[in-house]
């Protein structure tokens, strides 16, 4: 075995909550973990799981007030990005770890043309002229596969397809060459046959460029082509994490075999519905054990009253769960 | 693209002849419907207000006609862009106006370029302090400049700037008698602008304020200012850049409707400083009955207002390119 690389990003127990009229929610609750040089980390979950609050946080975009990043670490190559200050920041952002977003229409500004929003990037970040700027944007644009890429520079976002459109969110977040890239639910917005494409490039560009890459998704099967580990999250936590082929293969927390499940159905087009019941307790009234136990199948009296701790039931392979780590052992 | 936003222009241009000709119709019409006439007024005047004397400047003036043949006859004119005579003032209703409009376009162009520039600085400051002390002062000072009238705004600058600090001269456009030219002329009446153009803006400013704040924050909710965020600019780029252009498409279009609301509160504003525009000339016309100068003051101003609401049009094509005029 060789030493292992120190790792891109290292989160650590990380904690964000919201400050609403109702009370303070814990929205991402003691999150850690890492990502190392070309891997690609998927964080899977229901809505309301915390997994877009935590990619957020990744580049303290959490909007404050009303949510703050109460406890936690983010290191990003060894530099602790919680402590920097605003002006440090924003050469973190853009350049360093870059983001995309679910849906290319809204993320994209509709008054500025393509290349004044990629060439505003390298321009900051680079220090580039305007010509060069237009340059390496045209670039870009022909690196993540967009046609004429002279010509749709100079267009508006409503000019293009949703396909496209990500394409340029990509070439944007690409400009500047970042460590990490996070892509929060990429595909979610785009036609199935687009989706493949734009799962596609991401994973070719990674490697290319040497990234790490943080994938946020609901989408199993999203996760089952490009992720090498997988997090899954459930009111805010880490419920279980293992590489992709043995979640897949053996998954241990009742929540996540739930899901897959539920996405095997979705495949085979069956005939019974495998849907995990009830719903994500509301973050105002949280059961005082497993957040899980009112929904789950394996549910023992234990439980009910006592919150199960993220255990390693074997190596590298944490799961929160009284059953499965008691089967474990 | 531009031989399409010149066919739009053009298009526009000619939709305005009907529109303009149904306001003067309206107009007309209830002018007509006033009792009393300038016959009666110029008879008083004179001294002979005899049945028979007043007859006869209705026939002279053709007045005696049935109103719908004075309707046409006026509607005939207005084609030609002949707006008629004073009977009152004995001169051409276009020079009458001609000779007073300048000075009441210039009290409405600084006024809402002061307005707009003003409302905009104000708005996206309090919109980027939300919920803080300062967003806190600029709304409430907002709302009660909204509340207080322009006359007893206007009375109040003329008493503190005037008459208690004599920096400013309390009303007029120019210096009488002075007899500056150039660029010295053009300071005097900017010194002499100073306090109506501020009375009429006020109002104004404070409408913008609240919806240049308002606009911001709803563009500040929407997602490409997160992508701007994490692009690493800075939050008065943001602010400046990306949220203020698309923020100004309502205040642009509130511009272009409250023109008209704007020469209104222009008349009455001329009144208190005495500004020698078309305010004193359309309350002197309503008093004396001055039928023909107040159908072509009231044509001129519809004229002004429809040309605004074009404008408006050609701007906001400029400031989003998604609107595409054809």
């Amino acid at each position: 075995m060789t030493a292992p690389m120190p790792p891109v990003l290292a989160v650590e127990g990380l904690s964000v909550e919201f400050r609403t009229a109702r009370g303070v929610v814990r929205a991402v609750d003691d999150l850690s973990f890492t990502i190392g040089e070309g891997e690609t980390v998927a964080i899977v979950g229901e809505s309301g799981s915390g997994k877009s609050t935590a990619a957020m946080a990744m580049l303290r975009l959490i909007a404050d007030p009303p949510g703050r990043i109460v406890a936690g670490s983010i290191r990003l190559d060894g530099q602790e990005l919680l402590t920097l200050d605003d002006a440090s920041l924003r050469r973190v952002r853009g350049r360093q770890i870059a983001m995309i977003f679910q849906d290319p229409m809204m993320a994209l500004n509709p008054i500025y043309t393509i290349e004044r929003q990629i060439g505003e990037v390298l321009r900051l970040h680079l220090g580039v002229g305007r010509a060069e700027a237009f340059a390496q944007t045209v670039e870009l644009l022909r690196l993540v596969g967009v046609p004429a890429p002279e010509d749709r520079a100079r267009q508006y976002p409503h000019n293009l397809s949703g396909g496209m459109r990500q394409r340029v969110m990509i070439a944007m977040a690409l400009a500047c060459r970042p460590r990490l890239l996070i892509a929060d639910e990429p595909t979610t917005a785009l036609d199935v046959t687009v989706q493949a494409q734009v799962l596609e490039l991401i994973q070719e560009l990674k490697t290319r460029l040497g990234m790490a890459v943080l994938l946020i998704t609901h989408d199993l099967g999203v996760v089952a082509e490009t992720a090498h580990r997988v997090i899954v999250m459930y009111t805010g936590g880490k419920v279980e994490e293992a590489t992709a082929g043995q979640l897949f293969a053996d998954p241990r927390h009742p929540y996540t075999q739930g899901l897959l499940q539920a996405a095997k159905w979705e495949e085979s087009d069956g005939v019974e519905l495998r849907e995990i019941p009830g719903t994500v307790p509301s973050p105002f009234a949280m059961p005082t054990g497993c957040s899980f136990a009112p929904r789950c199948a394996a549910v023992v009296p234990r439980c009910q009253t006592d919150r199960p701790a993220l255990t390693e039931i074997l190596p590298g392979r944490p799961v929160r769960c009284f059953v499965a780590q008691g089967a474990a052992r | 693209m531009r031989q399409a936003s010149l066919l739009f222009l053009v298009r526009r241009l000619v939709q305005v002849v009907p529109v303009v000709l149904a306001i003067a119709a309206v107009n007309f019409f209830l002018l007509r419907m006033a009792p009393g006439d300038v016959a009666d007024i110029l008879a008083g005047q004179m001294g002979h207000a005899t049945l028979e004397f007043t007859q006869q400047l209705r026939r002279e003036f053709g007045l005696d006609q049935p109103v719908y043949m004075q309707f046409f006859y006026y509607i005939g004119k207005l084609l030609t862009l002949d707006l008629g005579r004073s009977h009152l003032q004995q001169a051409p209703v276009i020079d009458l106006i001609l000779d007073r409009l300048p000075a009441t376009v210039i009290l409405m162009l600084t006024s809402i370029l002061i307005a707009i520039a003003v409302g905009i600085v104000l708005g996206v400051a309090a919109a980027r302090r939300e919920g803080r002390l300062a967003d806190t002062l600029v709304s409430v000072t907002a709302l009660v400049v909204y509340a207080t009238p322009a006359f007893w705004l206007g009375l109040m600058l003329i008493v503190l700037f005037s008459i208690q600090l004599d920096l400013l001269p309390s009303g007029g456009m120019y210096q009488i008698g002075a007899g500056r030219t150039g660029l010295a002329h053009a300071l005097d009446v900017a010194k002499h602008l100073v306090l109506p153009s501020v009375t009429l803006g006020l109002f104004y400013v404070a409408i913008y304020t609240r919806l240049m704040r308002a606009s911001m924050l709803e563009v500040y909710g929407l997602e490409f200012i997160t992508t701007a965020r994490a692009k690493g600019l800075s939050e008065t780029t943001i602010a400046w850049t990306h949220a203020l252009r698309n923020a100004l498409l309502p205040v642009v279009t509130l511009a272009g409707v409250q023109f008209g609301h704007l020469l209104g509160g222009s008349i009455l504003v001329e009144t208190v400083f005495a500004w020698p525009g078309l305010g004193r000339l359309v309350f002197d016309a309503l008093l004396q009955r001055d039928l023909n100068l107040l159908l072509g003051i009231l044509f001129v101003s519809s004229v002004v207002v429809v040309f605004a609401n074009l404008a408006v049009d050609l701007i906001y094509g400029l400031l989003d390119p998604r609107i595409v005029h054809k």
